[in-house]
């Protein structure tokens, strides 16, 4: 077992405090400030700023299922109420209050974090199921507010303001992409910064404690249902934040933003990546944000994809993306994933035949049901072929069969050298 | 050498041009679910834009010397984030002409999206041709010069349902029901106020909203019909909505008709089968049964032949690809957004599924023909979902509404 | 008077099917501890296969095949996913239906495409069994109400009388104490998931007629199907019984009577503001009862969770 880490992998996870991690958040920060250079298009910009929000929403969820073992089927009420009452004080700004742009999500946290002090005040009583159940009722409960109070949801429609109405900073208006793309890397990491620290104040840990164990956590004096109802606003802040980072980057808040297929998608982006990990929530926002929006580009099927890649990960990688990669921070120590090479290698192959001609398959299928008559021309993988003729169907099949055949083959031997990686006893044993 | 150089000069020459050649395609981008509960109607959107691009445009050799459409499909998954994410999307690859329809949320969303982009980037100026989203706002206080919208509005269709219920006299008492959302509540609203106007004497004996999407049995709503004694229905709703409560109403016993908007195509018209025929009727543009003309007729022909299951249930799409191509044509551009929606504005087109199109230049709304059709699986030529019901134009409106009042105040670049 | 007549008949019918998958889930859950979250999707799934076979043997082969089928697949995934999943906790576990729902509904759009099926009622069950005031009785609810009764007496005997569903019952509290008595618990964890996902393939299969048979129909039901065992009290076949009924009648009875705010609020002594468009309050003056209707169960879950966690009719504590 690894006791600490220098990395923010394994926060919170870890007992013991170490500020020694300065290193990552500095080539975050860098990363992120050069990173127009590469992706400078409009587009790319779009997508990576909805990546951030994203982030910083799955995050604060986090601080709930990973660090106070709460499950919420309601999370989405705290970003969204954080980001219409955002849109509202934008509409003011328009209206002649002197707020600069930068600052309103300071406002959003204010207004989550309210909200969550409202109605965390009865729904963390109890953790568990019933903690869960009322964040379902809460969350439906308040998704049909919206479409019933017209005059503060906008109904329908929502509600739409003009980002660029408040005074410049700097000369920027922030009507160009690249600036908001810097005022949203800017929140994000204030707001990645202030959640890593709040996971090593004393009431992170103690968070920790209840989640492990409630009856013993009490026993040294917490109150269980204080320690959640603390988490609980905190983590309303942060969403609140991620609300009005949605407002001023689409300058509209809709019921989508608090219905109940936002809060399960934000359950399904933080278990992607893996609840138990501080930068867990991170590989899952990039991730699905990839998965929904880019590989929406190129095929409708992206929810059959994104199904399957969650079942086999919750069945497989119960500890998400990330635990896969931590996974192998022991050999790593250990200096034995030297071992792991050569079988992964020759895993590698496989894999990716398997995946790309299980794939195959079903977009020649939906291809056939789907085009025009005469149109059965389709092209995959940069292979343009006739989508009804035998071969290629049949190709994709037997590739699919033979590479699923060979990685059964070859699970023996990877898991042989697996055991052989993680063994702790003497050196060359 | 120099023949050497001179070979690849030309190749890089010829190189250059064809990217160019390609890059001259005007690239539509079609907003709409393609995944997801709502993509029925958006793929079907998709393969009518698809189809209507080639038969009007390109198979014709294009416009302004061999240009071509060509639609490009972007999923929003009927979400606003994600249209306002797909809306970059497609400007970077090019696109400067975005279709859209399903849902005015985010019908909305992207006007007010596109609207500002055109201010904040003038290099890069996009026209927003909405076919299907209805909500009156759009081209009243919500309008700008970008949007233009080439469906007929709520309160245009609800005029010429009216109309039809003004003249039917066995008709005494109206049952009005919608979704609770702008739409349903812009419908009753219309309902309401054009009866009492046209028909004083008609009694209103419900009118009612309930939740959109959450109703798993609407009999409870369709008893209340039953008992008040209602002649007929009038609704908004669609989707599920729609099939649920017309189901409910007919199976309890309610024989008169049911006064629709979105009651046909995508599987509802097979769903509805037997039990819809002669009480559904449903108010639309472009005249589908019997065929409005030669043209139609070959124009549907030309569709099924392509798409064997599809439904041409949106003609508007036609005269959508159709005026967008004069436009172009008559503005001798197609890359200029501002000349091109000049030349739209107040542009008169003969429809493609009949009547006379005219584009009112100062609310960017397209006034039409609007039909009453009925469902039924006798003298129809077309039928939808594959199933052998189809809906039979029974009356028509003349350029319904050309007179209604806008309270649009265009500002032009 | 006869219109609630015809009403309560109706909010049977509705908690009747409700209670066909609630019984199904709280067996499940009283079981295995896990909140299924797919079991809409497996009512979904029944009525998808019996369409498909209503195509080919019209409607009875169906309602009795389909739930069968449905019943093996619930229970090969009890055996091939959530047994794996077990052994890492019961988030992980609820996480697994979470996104076996989503692939269910993914999966059913991928073979029938996303329209509206035209599964309909057979022609033998297709007429008005009696009539209230105009409005007709469907002899389709009569029938359904026959099945609904009928499982849930065969569920009760079974439970109670048998040897089997000794069992079962004694598997739920002493889980160790039955496999150390030689039982095979696995094997009897696997058959209720089964039979759990079967009634609720039952439920589908004679549903999808007449609330429609679309990818949204899981969603639909999906969320109100917890909130009723919750309100029942997990693990209670009874308190999911009164729960359905429960909410089968509010429900319909929301729809049905139009209370309105504006009355409600006048007779409180406010004056209604003119004209109500320019109000801060428009919403609420505007409010109607059969506009909240569906969202009052979830408002009487939150109320029953706050003051009495356990359910109206539960024992224990989730």
């Amino acid at each position: 077992m690894s006791t600490s880490s220098n990395s923010p992998l394994t926060a919170g996870t870890t007992r013991l405090v170490n500020l020694n991690s300065v290193l990552p958040w500095v080539i975050a920060a860098v990363a992120l400030i050069l990173l127009p250079q590469l992706f400078g298009s409009r587009s790319a910009l779009t997508i990576i700023n909805q990546m951030a929000i994203t982030i910083v929403f799955a995050l604060s969820y986090n601080m709930l299922l990973g660090q106070g073992g709460m499950l919420s089927f309601g999370h989405a009420v705290y970003m969204g109420l954080g980001g219409f009452f955002s849109m509202h004080v934008m509409n003011m700004v328009e209206g002649g209050l002197w707020l600069p742009l930068p600052l309103l999500p300071i406002f959003g946290g204010l207004f989550g974090m309210f909200f969550a002090f409202l109605i965390g005040s009865f729904s963390t009583r109890r953790a568990g199921t019933v903690f869960a159940m009322i964040s379902l009722g809460v969350g439906e409960l308040v998704a049909a507010c919206s479409v019933i109070i017209v005059i503060f949801f906008g109904g329908e429609e929502g509600v739409s303001g003009d980002r660029t109405m408040g005074p410049e900073v700097f000369g920027w208006d922030f009507g160009s992409h690249e600036q908001v793309y810097y005022l949203t890397i800017f929140w994000l990491l204030i707001a990645a910064l202030g959640m890593f620290l709040y996971s090593r104040t004393p009431i992170g840990r103690i968070a920790n404690a209840v989640r492990d164990n409630e009856e013993r956590a009490e026993f040294l004096g917490y109150s269980q249902r204080n320690v959640r109802w603390m988490s609980f606003i905190a983590s309303g802040f942060f969403a609140g934040i991620a609300g009005a980072l949605f407002a001023i980057n689409y300058e509209i808040l809709t019921e989508e933003n608090l219905n109940l297929a936002t809060s399960g998608t934000i359950l399904l982006v933080t278990f992607l990546g893996g609840v138990g990990f501080f930068v867990g929530p991170i590989v899952g926002a990039i991730v699905f944000t990839l998965l929904q929006t880019v590989l929406g580009l190129y095929t409708e099927l992206w929810g059959l994809y994104l199904g399957i890649l969650f079942l086999a990960t919750v069945m497989f990688f119960p500890f998400g993306l990330t635990g896969l990669i931590a996974m192998h921070i022991a050999p790593w120590k250990m200096g034995k994933i030297g071992h792991l090479v050569v079988p992964y290698a020759m895993l590698f192959f496989p894999a990716v035949l398997a995946i790309l001609s299980g794939a195959a398959f079903m977009e020649i299928l939906f291809h056939i049901r789907e085009a025009g008559v005469g149109d059965s021309e389709m092209s995959l993988y940069g292979i343009t072929f006739d989508s009804h003729a035998i071969w290629p169907m049949a190709t994709a099949i037997v590739v699919f069969v033979v590479s699923v055949f060979i990685i059964n083959r070859l699970s023996a031997r990877v898991k042989a050298a697996w055991d052989e990686a993680t063994h702790t006893g003497r050196a060359g044993s | 050498m120099k023949s050497i150089k001179k070979l690849v000069l030309s190749t890089a020459i010829a190189a250059l041009t064809a990217g160019a050649a390609y890059a001259e395609n005007i690239k539509i981008a079609f907003i709409d679910p393609l995944s997801g509960p709502f993509a029925a109607t958006g793929t079907n959107g998709l393969k009518q834009f698809e189809y209507a691009a080639d038969a009007l445009v390109n198979d014709k050799g294009g416009i302004l010397d061999g240009v071509k459409f060509e639609v490009v499909g972007y999923d929003n998954k009927i979400s606003p984030k994600e249209s306002l994410i797909q809306l970059q999307v497609a400007i970077d690859q090019g696109a400067r002409f975005v279709v859209q329809g399903n849902s005015s949320g985010v019908a909305n969303a992207l006007t007010d999206a596109i609207n500002k982009h055109n201010r904040r980037n003038p290099d890069s100026q996009v026209l927003f041709l909405n076919y299907a989203a209805v909500d009156p706002a759009l081209t009243n206080d919500k309008c700008n010069f970008w949007h233009f919208r080439f469906d007929a509005n709520a309160d245009i269709k609800m005029d010429a349902l009216t109309d039809a219920i003004a003249k039917n006299e066995a008709i005494k008492k109206i049952y009005v029901i919608g979704q609770d959302y702008s739409f349903g509540k812009a419908v009753a609203a219309a309902a309401v106020s054009m009866l009492s106007a046209k028909r004083p004497d008609i009694e209103i004996v419900g009118n009612e909203l309930h939740p959109i999407g959450k109703v798993k049995d609407f009999t409870p709503y369709a008893r209340k019909i039953v008992s008040s004694g209602a002649d007929a229905v009038i609704t908004g709703n669609w989707g599920s909505d729609m099939l649920g409560l017309g189901k409910a109403v007919i199976e309890n016993g309610f024989e008169g008709p049911i006064y629709t908007y979105y009651a046909a195509g995508s599987g509802i018209t097979a769903a509805f089968g037997e039990a819809g025929k002669g009480s559904i009727r449903l108010i639309s543009e472009g005249q589908i049964n019997p065929p409005a003309s030669d043209e139609a007729k070959a124009l549907y022909d030309g569709f099924l032949a392509r798409f064997p299951d599809g439904n041409i249930d949106m003609p508007r799409i036609f005269n959508t690809v159709g005026m967008l191509a004069a436009a172009m044509e008559k503005a001798g551009t197609s890359t200029d957004a501002v000349a091109i929606a000049t030349a739209l504005e107040g542009m008169t087109f003969p429809g493609y599924f009949g009547g006379e199109l005219r584009m009112r230049a100062e609310d960017h709304q397209l006034i039409q023909d609007m039909h009453i059709g009925m469902h039924t699986n006798e003298g129809v030529d077309y039928t939808y979902d594959s199933s052998d019901y189809g809906i039979l134009v029974e009356s028509t409106i003349k350029n319904a509404s050309a007179d209604i009042a806008t309270t649009c105040k265009m500002k032009r670049p | 008077m006869s219109l609630l007549i015809v009403n309560i008949l109706d909010g049977l019918v509705t908690g009747l099917l409700l209670f066909m998958l609630c019984s199904g889930l709280t067996l499940i859950f009283s079981m295995m501890g896990v909140l299924n979250f797919a079991h809409a999707s497996f009512y979904m799934l029944g009525a998808y296969f019996a369409y498909q076979i209503s195509l080919i043997t019209g409607f009875w082969l169906g309602l009795i095949v389909a739930p069968i089928a449905v019943g093996v697949i619930g229970a090969l995934i009890e055996r091939y996913g959530l047994r794996r999943v077990h052994k890492y906790g019961h988030v992980p576990e609820l996480i697994f239906t979470f996104g076996l729902a989503l692939l269910i509904e993914e999966v059913v759009q991928f073979f029938w495409g996303r329209s509206q099926l035209p599964y309909n009622i057979p022609e033998a069950l297709d007429f008005a069994a009696f009539s209230i005031a105009g409005n007709s009785f469907p002899a389709y609810k009569v029938f359904m109400i026959f099945i609904a009764v009928g499982i849930f007496i065969t569920l009760l005997y079974i439970l109670t009388k048998t040897r089997i569903g000794m069992t079962i019952q004694a598997a739920l509290s002493y889980p160790e104490t039955v496999q150390n008595l030689g039982h095979n618990v696995p094997l009897v964890f696997m058959g209720v998931f089964g039979v759990g996902t079967a009634m609720a393939g039952l439920a589908g299969v004679i549903a999808g007629p007449i609330l429609g048979t679309f990818p949204g129909m899981a969603v639909l039901l999906g969320s109100i199907v917890f909130v009723t065992i919750v309100i029942g009290g997990l693990g209670s076949l009874w308190g999911a019984l009164v729960a359905s009924l429960l909410i089968g009648w509010i429900q319909t009875f929301a729809a049905t009577y139009n209370v309105r705010m504006e009355d409600i609020l006048t007779s409180v002594g406010f004056t209604k503001p003119e004209p109500v468009w320019d109000s801060a309050w428009q919403d609420l003056w505007t409010l109607t009862l059969p506009q909240i209707g569906p969202i009052l169960p979830y408002l009487l879950m939150v109320i029953v969770l706050v003051f009495r966690p356990q359910g109206l009719f539960g024992k224990r504590e989730s």
